[in-house]
């Protein structure tokens, strides 16, 4: 006899209370990332050499500014989940853990906030 | 004897550095390593956007970093970083999917992502310095 709820177990979370939430969106942004990664190295290929104001031009323009932002979410959130295993994986002291996994958080939120704002920015005009 | 000291005599299950290196062992690593690597060169990429609201004598002033030799050597082994952790990426989904999981082809996997990436990040910088 189970010692969990019938709600517990139809939900399937799990004691984390996310179930596979995890493991979903890392593929999910992994499926994304595909497309926009290349689309990336594209961008900076074509982009190489670029004076500021072309940067600005490319950047700024509607659809390069759509899925350059798309791809910084994206991978950042991508990367969010990537280290936050690594750090469950390899950091045993609970709380030099909590500390690392709050960092990885504070950092993936700076690189995606800055990323987002300066092409926002270069978008409605420097 | 104390709790410590009972721990510490316990003896440990083998780990990474007793196993001789093969392929497959080797990408599985190097998939965390392309990780983390690409994790901090995202740095690189916010650090480039900033640049460029920032002003054209700070963005002249980063493009000149990255296009100088140093600069060559990071954003070169970037993109064989990215390039490998794309190609582990799709072998992910496709053992997703519970195929190509037999020995043979794990080795056969492992040799065209680590084979691939090489490939592509070539490929990558010839057609960029073609262009410019």
């Amino acid at each position: 006899m189970s010692m969990r709820t019938p709600l517990s177990q139809v939900r399937g979370l799990g004691s984390a209370r996310e179930g596979t939430g995890h493991f979903w969106h890392q593929r999910l942004t992994g499926i994304a990332n595909v497309p926009l990664t290349i689309f990336f190295v594209v961008l900076l290929i074509a982009m190489q050499g670029a004076d500021h104001a072309t940067a600005v031009a490319v950047i700024g323009s509607p659809v390069v500014a759509i899925f350059l932002i798309l791809a910084i979410l994206s991978v950042v959130y991508h990367m969010k989940l990537g280290m936050q295993i690594i750090l469950e994986d390899y950091v045993s002291g609970e709380l030099v853990k909590t500390i690392c996994l709050m960092a990885n958080i504070f950092f993936c939120t700076i690189v995606a906030l800055a990323s987002v704002f300066a092409i926002l920015k270069i978008s409605f005009g420097v | 004897m104390s709790q410590s000291d009972v721990k510490a005599a316990r003896p440990l299950s083998p780990h990474l550095q007793i196993y001789k290196p093969i392929l497959t062992m080797v990408t599985s690593i190097l998939q965390r390593i392309t990780g983390v690597g690409l994790y901090i060169g995202m740095l690189l990429v916010a650090w480039w956007l900033v640049s460029i609201v920032t002003g054209p004598a700070y963005y002249d002033f980063v493009a000149g970093l990255f296009g100088s030799i140093l600069g060559y050597l990071v954003l070169s082994g970037f993109t064989w970083a990215l390039m490998f952790h794309l190609l582990g990426g799709l072998c992910h989904f496709l053992w997703d999917t519970g195929r190509g999981m037999e020995k043979g082809t794990l080795d056969k996997i492992a040799f065209v992502n680590a084979a691939g990436s090489i490939a592509l990040t070539v490929v990558v910088w010839i057609i960029a310095l073609a262009i410019a």
